[in-house]
């Protein structure tokens, strides 16, 4: 349904080629098709506009859009007025990069990080959406922005107060015009323009764009903020919560959608419900809701959540009396995402590692210093289909060829289990647009291969055993687990779909499945696994199996509200009150989704209406509202404490309201708008002697390096490179230059180039064409170097292919909101010919300050804030991959 | 149509002419056609050398293991004909219409300001595309920047045996292994095969290959099996853009046309169909059952422009080693039956 689909930061025919099916229908229909990308791939090939830019300068692009946008008056007024944060004022305190040489107020440079105090609206602070949940590591520093929402925030309808967002946001934006964005990004002036153009076109009332973002975006340092740029500009269009627009997340692999739903990350309990932290607050679980929860709001409903979700874990033992056995729940104590663990196995302070579902040996970023901290555990237990280099990096990594460790002074105990391929276990898959589709078993797994339930499972059973009868209070939250799923057949496999009835939730007297998230309660009479999922099992029915497309040709019929089943609630579009105008009157017959029935005094629509059904467009708060009636009739954004889509946020980010540019970590390139400012000043970075940094604008690194999938390998290639039918598509670890860079430094179509950093040296053949396009940046001639990264050193087939990982080129570094890494833009060099030794060999011998100083904690000598200040990992999704 | 008196054909009631239509302009490169080939198939990697058929080709060519192919046309620079025409075209706008590029030595500054094209012969359009120039306002009608655009096409075709009306391979069986199905597609029949591979000169398009191993010929059998149980051929139903479409093969000629035309009414001129809906006298190989919608002249794609199978462009010899040597010296009469039977080309 979309009129244009903007494709920046993903290369959806590499990377989803089954989901660019839907692009080219859209295509064939008559949208338009926008990719910028620093790289020339299959997606660009057939979009209507490529638009080839600098890797790491989106802000400055997507900030120049916002700036076109509201200097030509093209933004969509009745939208943004009514439904954005765009009237609301901003306190007298707050000071933007324009004003401070490149931060906002509050930045303290010894830590390197934010007070967000003066971030905060005129009358009244307000949490995130998601705000203090997402970012548990706010409460280690006295600095949190977040209070509830009290008093009303002011604001002004004709956006012409000067403290009001929208004039705040002009002024931040005002600089980057085409001229800059043309220096910034190397994008020419017309390029830009048409972008813009299209975009406007195909925006407003009769129109809605898309935005498809993916980890091109995330992988930076400032990959939050990428985003955030690009959804402020979906919003100043009108393309939130409308058919056809939105901001499209294209995941990573199958299912990471839901390995942040149901996380597999440090910070997050399922549902978004924040890791509870070693806090005097956090110690009870009336100090943890009064903390999470929102006056105001659909967080107003935290309790019920996070009770419901503590009486599935422990059955009857969760009782009132013992808080639900909250108290038993680990409470983090920092940053515990990938790298500081991986550190922290260098430094010698962690014993064993499962690895399942990833191979850090090729995929996760420094990967010479991940192999090295694998050689510093005790056991390592890897589940893969094939034997991947992280089994093996006792034997032939690129370490121990070079002799740097020696096989029989690694201490490691590794077991390799082997793992059941995805049509050989049940369960489902959540992807883009939060759709769970549930898969059945196609046949039994070869030999000893076994599912991850039932790996689980079975490993929970024996740790249950292990515990059975123990009396000792920290052994509660073994003993007390409810752990009853059901098992089958020979291998005892547990039931995927009892697990999936437990997400569902249910009724404790009865085990009646809910039917959704209003049912949970938080007086102990429900259990629910993840609320948001509340419903995926309504009725007994395991609604995620659902195969019917529904009459397609219907009005509204292409929703398919009967394929699968969408959280929360089976919703397809979130914030869906927007598709309608403030009387609750679609904005044009065009668009028509979600609108008010006068006659039957409810929302109708297509979908499920993302407000509560009865609530009257004209509703207005009275001044002591709380909770969900705190909500306005012309509010759409009911996660927001506010109602409204946020183009600043007061609260949330820890690196500012607004996305800024700023140059990625390692650039070769000054920051053009910032002088004073290189990367984000609030990026994490382990500043270590073995993580060593190209530094800015060092003339030895001279190139931009960018990474990419290819469609015929899957990630660090374990998948892929083993199958002969695959391999064969792509044999070979490649580099793409231009032909000018390639004639410069004598490297020849096709034959052997290396490619250099601080921390490796790698070798890929050369593959040199005129898809990639030397930029004219700040006046200059710039070369980019694009990446595969789905090569290791090892393939457990004789038909494999091998070669080197990009992954041993790319620094340690963080986005300061999620810790993802920046392996899409580092700077870089180049040479023909093959490398002359192991590929992380410049790396031996350097040592980490404990090995130096015996200390044993990484933290004593660094000066940056990642080490004080525990970063979360969430929204990162792909974890420890650079694609 | 029906088979040759020449082919040995196999009749089922009900059984209609199946075949493929490729419809390059929405075929994304990924592959999935190869790889569904080769799976359903049970057919190896058979080996492949970086680079071999250029851009992200590897591999290079169909084969006896390979029998489908994706090729890729890498084509960023425009042809000769593109320069002059573009140039030209700049030039009749002359007089107020042409758009002011600034231009420097014959490239584009890209400095945003505006200056006049003294000689638009000389104006270099690789440079205006690189730079990125865009539609200028008011520049009587002259679409710069598409028309370099369009100049920048990265292009993917999925290649496969085009199942001939006039198969030069069945032509040249001595064994009978090859024959028409009831779908009329041309099948080898591996157990007959000898691997004597007269077949394999006889192609007019290359398509068929011996086996490293064992010596026998391979190629597509549009899956043959599947469609004996009513199923679609592998590639098909793995493609995901659909631009592998499969079918009746007179509902695919219709859907073709169909298409063509409206590439046409959207301004994709150079859009037609290879090997179907040609005049009688002017069909590839009699008309192919596996035909092509292409935006380029065929040898891009490594396609011959014209194809015919062996036999019919020579049929006195390759009849005569169909019907034995005691009919040579009555080859002219043979040839005329078998063309004017088969609605074949003449030459």
């Amino acid at each position: 349904m979309a009129d244009c689909i903007w494709i920046q930061g993903s290369s959806l025919s590499e990377a989803h080629p089954v989901g660019y099916r839907w692009a080219m229908k859209a295509r064939e229909r008559g949208a338009k098709l926008i990719h910028v990308d620093p790289h020339y791939s299959r997606t660009s090939a057939l979009a209507h506009q490529y638009v080839p830019i600098r890797a790491g300068a989106d802000i400055a692009f997507v900030g120049g859009l916002i700036r076109h946008v509201i200097e030509t008056d093209s933004f969509f007024r009745d939208y943004v007025v009514n439904y954005t944060n765009a009237a609301t004022l901003v306190s007298e305190d707050f000071r933007g990069p324009e004003d401070l040489d490149g931060v906002f107020s509050g930045f303290d440079p010894d830590t390197g990080s934010y007070d967000r105090r003066s971030w905060a609206y005129e009358g009244g602070e307000v949490p995130s959406a998601a705000g203090d949940r997402e970012h548990t590591t706010q409460a280690f520093s006295d600095q949190t922005g977040g209070g509830l929402l009290e008093g009303d925030p002011q604001r002004d309808p004709t956006l012409e107060h000067p403290r009001c967002v929208f004039q705040l946001l002009r002024k931040h934006y005002a600089r980057y015009t085409p001229e800059m964005v043309e220096q910034v990004c190397g994008v020419p002036q017309a390029d830009f323009l048409r972008v813009a153009e299209t975009l406007i076109e195909n925006s407003g009332r009769e129109r809605t764009t898309m935005l498809v973002y993916a980890v091109g975006w995330t992988q930076h340092t400032a990959g939050a903020q990428m985003i955030r740029a690009g959804a402020i500009l979906q919003l100043l269009l009108g393309n939130v919560g409308r058919p056809g627009g939105g901001v499209m997340a294209m995941r990573g692999h199958a299912s990471i959608q839901g390995s942040t739903d149901i996380p597999t990350l440090y910070d997050i309990l399922p549902g978004y419900l924040p890791m509870p932290r070693a806090s005097e607050e956090d110690g009870t679980l009336a100090g943890y809701v009064e903390r999470m929860g929102s006056k105001r709001g659909w967080w107003s409903h935290f309790d019920n959540y996070i009770v419901s979700l503590l009486k599935a874990w422990f059955g009857d033992s969760a009782a009132e009396d013992n808080g639900y056995g909250f108290s038993y729940l680990p409470k983090i104590t920092g940053n515990h995402s990938h790298f500081p663990t991986t550190l922290r196995a260098i430094d010698g302070g962690l014993d064993g590692m499962f690895v399942m579902g990833q191979n850090p040996a090729v995929g996760s970023q420094h990967a010479g210093l991940q192999r090295r901290a694998l050689a510093k555990l005790k056991w390592l237990v890897v589940r893969d289909l094939a034997d991947i280099e992280t089994a093996r990096f006792w034997k032939d990594s690129p370490e121990v060829a070079s002799g740097e460790l020696r096989t029989e002074d690694i201490d490691t105990e590794v077991f390799l289990m082997p793992a059941a391929g995805h049509v050989e276990k049940e369960g489902h898959f959540t992807n883009t647009q939060r759709l769970l589709q549930w898969r059945d078993k196609a046949l039994e797994p070869p030999g000893d291969a076994r599912s991850e339930l039932h790996f689980m499972h079975h490993l929970a059973k024996r740790v249950r055993a292990h515990y059975a009868g123990s009396e000792r209070e920290r052994d509660w939250p073994i003993v007390n687990l409810r752990w009853d799923y059901p098992e089958r057949g020979e291998h005892e496999e547990p039931e995927a779909e009892s697990v999936l009835r437990e997400i569902n939730g249910y009724e404790v007297a009865t085990g009646r499945p809910v039917s959704g998230f209003a049912e949970l309660r938080a007086d102990g009479s429900t259990a629910g696994g993840c609320w948001i999922y509340a419903g995926c099992y309504a009725d007994g029915v395991n609604q995620t199996r659902r195969r019917n497309p529904g009459d397609l040709d219907a009005p509204g019929g292409w929703v398919s509200p009967e394929w699968g089943w969408a959280w929360p609630a089976n919703r397809r579009i979130l914030y869906n009150r927007a598709s309608a105008d403030p009387h609750g009157r679609p904005w044009s017959e065009r668009k028509k989704y979600v609108w008010w029935d006068e006659d039957e005094g409810r929302w109708a629509g297509y979908d499920v209406p993302d407000f509560p059904a009865d609530k009257r467009p004209d509703y207005v708060p009275p001044d002591d509202a709380q909770g969900m009636d705190s909500i306005a009739g012309d509010d759409p954004f009911i996660m927001m404490a506010d109602g409204r889509g946020w183009l600043y946020s007061p609260s949330g980010l820890l690196d500012g309201p607004f996305p800024t540019h700023y140059e990625p970590f390692e650039s070769p390139v000054g920051n053009l708008l910032y002088p004073e400012m290189g990367a984000d000043p609030a990026a994490i970075t382990w500043d270590r002697t073995d993580n060593p940094i190209n530094p800015p604008a060092d003339p030895r690194y001279p190139l931009v390096a960018t990474t990419f999938r290819l469609t015929e390998h899957h990630t660090a290639g374990s998948m892929s490179r083993n199958l002969p039918w695959l391999a064969e598509l792509q044999p070979e670890m490649f580099a793409e230059i231009d032909p000018v860079l390639a004639a410069e430094r004598g490297i020849e179509d096709g034959g052997w180039m290396t490619i250099a950093t601080e921390r490796a040296e790698i070798e890929a053949r050369a593959l040199v064409t005129p898809r990639v396009r030397p930029l004219q940046v700040a006046g200059k001639t710039l070369h980019q170097v694009c990446l595969p990264w789905h090569w290791g050193s090892y393939a457990s087939s004789e038909d494999g292919v091998t070669g080197d990982a990009t992954n041993d080129l790319v620094v340690l570094s963080g986005d300061p909101n999620v810790s993802i890494q920046e392996s899409k833009a580092f700077s870089c060099d180049v040479r023909a010919g093959r490398r002359s030794r192991e590929t992380t060999a410049r790396m031996a011998g350097v040592r980490s300050e404990s090995w130096l100083t015996a200390s044993g904690d990484h933290r004593a000598d660094q000066p940056h804030r990642a080490a004080e200040t525990g970063q979360s990992t969430h929204g990162s999704g792909e974890k420890g991959s650079s694609a | 149509m029906s088979a040759a008196p020449t082919e040995i054909a196999i009749h089922r009631e009900g059984a209609e002419r199946m075949g493929f239509f490729t419809d390059t302009t929405v075929c994304i490169g990924c592959k999935a056609c190869e790889v569904a080939c080769k799976q359903w198939n049970d057919l190896p990697a058979d080996g492949s050398v970086f680079r071999k058929g250029m851009s992200y080709d590897h591999t290079g060519s169909l084969g006896a293991a390979t029998w489908r192919h994706v090729r890729f046309v890498e084509r960023l620079a425009p042809s000769a004909a593109e320069r002059e025409d573009a140039a030209s075209r700049l030039a009749a706008g002359g007089g107020g219409g042409v758009p002011s590029l600034p231009v420097d030595g014959g490239r584009w500054t890209g400095d945003g300001g505006r200056g006049t094209v003294d000689s638009p012969g000389d104006l270099d359009l690789v440079a205006l595309a690189e730079s990125g120039a865009g539609e200028e306002e008011g520049s009587g009608g002259v679409d710069v920047a598409g028309a370099v655009a369009q100049m920048d096409r990265w292009l993917f075709m999925s290649d496969v045996c085009k199942h001939c009306t006039n198969a030069g391979c069945l032509d040249a069986c001595p064994t009978g292994a090859i024959i028409r199905t009831e779908f009329q597609t041309v099948f080898i029949q591996p157990d007959v095969c000898n691997g004597c591979g007269y077949c394999i000169p006889s192609c007019p398009f290359g398509v068929v290959d011996r086996d490293k191993i064992d010596g026998r010929a391979g190629k597509c059998t549009l899956c043959y099996d599947r469609l004996q149980d009513g199923l679609e051929p592998a590639c098909a139903k793995a493609c995901p853009t659909d631009s592998i479409l499969f079918g009746p093969y007179d509902e695919l000629v219709d859907i073709a046309r169909r298409r063509v035309a409206e590439l046409h009414a959207r301004g994709i001129d150079g859009a037609y169909l290879y090997g179907a809906g040609d005049e009688p006298q002017d069909q590839l190989a009699g008309g192919l059952g596996a035909f092509f919608l292409l935006t380029e002249a065929p040898e891009r794609f490594g396609l011959p422009a014209q194809a015919e199978s062996p036999i019919q462009e020579n049929a006195p010899v390759a009849t005569a080693a169909g019907l034995g040597a005691a009919l040579a010296a009555a080859g002219a009469v043979v040839a005329t039956f078998v063309l004017s039977h088969r609605g074949g080309r003449r030459r």
